[in-house]
């Protein structure tokens, strides 16, 4: 079968966790179509795809939220597909956290940020007392580029979407998780706090060995973060790889009008633009759903699935 | 250019805290003109939405306009009382909220939200606006044959796209749209957007387009507002505001993510 994207790369590090050929189906809809990667200690991976691609779905299946319809969910070693005891469910939420997409919708409404960030520290025993909780989530607030004294005793609704993503993302790092599934998390930042996010990110997957999950729309910003990136259509991998390969030579023609399409200020939008525009993005969807199963090796870390018979 | 369609004449909002009255917006003023696309950037936090929230008037709770006019065709929407704002808002004045995903009733179908809508504003019968969200998927790159799921059936950006669908359904004058594109990916984003520009072109209305993203910003609109922690620092036209930005602050939000290598931009350009 195909190399799993970051097992491909020099197997120094067994992963964390692994997929292997996971499906999901909601009734008529194949949400994800033989999906198979690994998260390791220290390496992000990144996964870009199409709005409705799937990405959720496999977000929520790595954090347990969701089971899939058949595929293998494997946690250091050990299957973790159906539910297990109370001990190993506990260890598990500790060991994988998750950035949810929707920052209005993740936190608790009746809960002030100080309570949303101390909770998990004190649960875990990573802060006794109140000085030391408090210290705590000031570090994590000051990481993620809120001021600690303004946001702490806030309510969610008293937060802007991206102070809320931010939020968001402390809670999840608060856990000190060995695995950060990250859902969008910075969609709503603008690039200077967005890169003081991403190498908050990096550090701590350097000196904590954390392995990320990063899923985003923003190629550039998966470019930034990640060692290895999967790009996602319709369900299925079509493009996986070294993101550095991926990027300077991207074989998928989804992959290319993902690359294509990234906001240029220089190309105003002109009228005609968008019929050429859409006529090829639909040209390319027409011509990318009849994937076949069969994967070329491009290069030593980049993988392209060849496109099916269209009909 | 004749007389604008909106005008925010200096407008203050507070949010009433424990710790006394914090202003989130000072003194802001702008204009947008008839079939002006009019974008506002800035850094998270620097009152945006607070802006948005004040011209549909739903600022919420604690938040509390303390001085300043918004005009709509010279009409102050801060002195209408509630049966006449309620005919401006969605009929008029159309909004897509940050938090679009999360704000469609999980409790209803997605065509019964179309028909609900639809008929409150514009009376119209279950076939027309059965047919009207069927185009209006279609607009916004979703199959028709979904119109009768649950909103949790649908992913992030999909929710985006049906509340930005259900918002140019009604064909308002002046559309809101706040940070309406997080959750979508640049072809998606870019299709939906040209959809809009196209509209906004036959039906002559006017956008008023929230977003962090400068570089967006910039091939979508005609002027620009750039705001730092409440105030309006900078408001020109487009070319002008990224070329030649007067502000230090504005040079830094244009700032990008290491770029991509320009090969695979201009893969298919
Ligand atoms: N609970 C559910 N019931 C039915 N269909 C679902 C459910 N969850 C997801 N789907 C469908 O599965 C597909 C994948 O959804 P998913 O949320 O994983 O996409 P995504 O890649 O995260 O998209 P986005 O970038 O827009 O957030 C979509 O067609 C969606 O409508
Ligand atoms: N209900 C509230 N009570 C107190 N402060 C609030 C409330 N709502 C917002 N604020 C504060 O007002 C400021 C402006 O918020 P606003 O939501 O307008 O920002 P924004 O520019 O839209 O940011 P973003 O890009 O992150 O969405 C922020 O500092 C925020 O914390
Ligand atoms: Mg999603
Ligand atoms: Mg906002």
């Amino acid at each position: 079968m195909n190399a799993l994207p970051s097992l491909a790369v020099a197997a120094e590090t067994e992963p964390v966790i692994r997929l292997d050929a996971i499906e999901r189906s909601f009734g008529q809809v194949k949400a994800l179509r033989g999906i198979s990667l690994g998260l390791r200690p220290g390496r992000a991976l990144a996964l870009v795809g199409e709005s409705g691609c799937g990405k959720t779905t496999c977000a929520r299946i790595i954090a347990r939220m969701d089971q899939p319809t058949s595929g293998k969910l494997t946690f250091r070693g050990r299957d973790a597909t159906a539910a297990g005891t109370a001990g190993e469910e506990r260890a598990y939420r500790r060991a994988v956290q998750m950035v949810f997409q929707d920052p209005f919708a993740s936190l608790n409404p009746v809960f002030t940020v100080h309570h949303h960030l101390a909770r998990p520290l004190a649960l875990h025993g990573h802060a006794k007392g109140k000085a030391a909780l408090a210290g705590g989530v000031a570090e994590l607030l000051a990481g993620v580029g809120l001021d600690p004294e303004v946001t702490a005793h806030k309510f969610p609704h008293e937060l802007s979407g991206g102070q809320r993503q931010r939020v968001n993302i402390a809670r999840a790092l608060a856990v000190q998780p060995d695995v950060l599934v990250a859902d969008e998390p910075t969609s709503m930042l603008d690039v200077s706090i967005r890169l003081g996010i991403l190498e908050l990110l990096a550090r701590i997957k350097r000196e904590k060995n954390l392995a990320l999950l990063y899923i985003t729309h923003d190629i550039a910003t998966a470019a930034h973060v990640a060692e290895e990136i999967i790009v996602m259509f319709a369900g299925q991998m079509v493009e996986w790889g070294a993101t550095t390969a991926v990027i300077a030579d991207p074989r998928h023609p989804y992959t290319q009008l993902l690359l294509s399409a990234v906001p240029d200020p220089d190309r105003p939008f002109v009228p005609g633009d968008s019929a050429r525009f859409l006529k090829h993005a639909e040209e390319v969807r027409r011509i990318s759903r009849p994937a076949s199963a069969e994967v070329e090796q491009v290069a030593q870390d980049h993988f392209v699935r060849a496109l099916g018979a269209a009909s | 250019m004749n007389k604008p369609l909106l005008q925010v004449r200096d407008l203050c909002v507070d949010y009433l805290t424990d710790k006394g009255a914090f202003r989130a917006v000072k003194n802001v003023s702008f204009d947008i003109g008839r079939g002006e696309l009019f974008g506002l950037a800035g850094e998270s936090g620097c009152g945006k939405s607070t802006i948005a929230y004040a011209i549909t008037r739903l600022a919420k709770a604690p938040a509390w306009v303390a001085g300043g006019e918004i005009l709509l065709d010279g009409q102050d929407l801060l002195r209408l009382n509630e049966a006449s704002l309620q005919k401006v808002r969605w009929r008029r004045i159309g909004m897509v909220f940050q938090s679009a995903m999360n704000s469609l009733n999980p409790l209803m179908r997605v065509e019964a939200q179309f028909h609900d809508v639809l008929h409150r504003h514009n009376g119209a019968s279950r076939e027309r606006s059965r047919a009207r969200a069927e185009a209006m998927f279609r607009l916004v790159g979703i199959p028709g044959s979904r119109l009768g799921d649950y909103p949790h059936q649908f992913s992030g950006g999909m929710r985006q796209r049906i509340v930005i669908a259900i918002c140019l359904a009604l064909e308002p004058e002046l559309i809101i749209m706040d940070e309406p594109t997080t959750a979508l990916d640049v072809v998606v984003q870019r299709e939906i957007l040209e959809q809009v520009i196209d509209l906004q072109r036959n039906l002559g209305f006017s956008v008023l387009f929230i977003t962090h993203d400068l570089h967006l910003m910039a091939q979508l609109c005609h002027r620009i507002g750039v705001m730092l922690k409440g105030e309006l620092v900078e408001v020109g036209d487009v070319r002008q505001v990224s070329r030649a930005p007067l502000h230090e602050y504005t040079r830094k939000l244009w700032g990008a993510i290491p770029q991509l290598p320009a090969r695979a931009r201009e893969a298919l350009a």
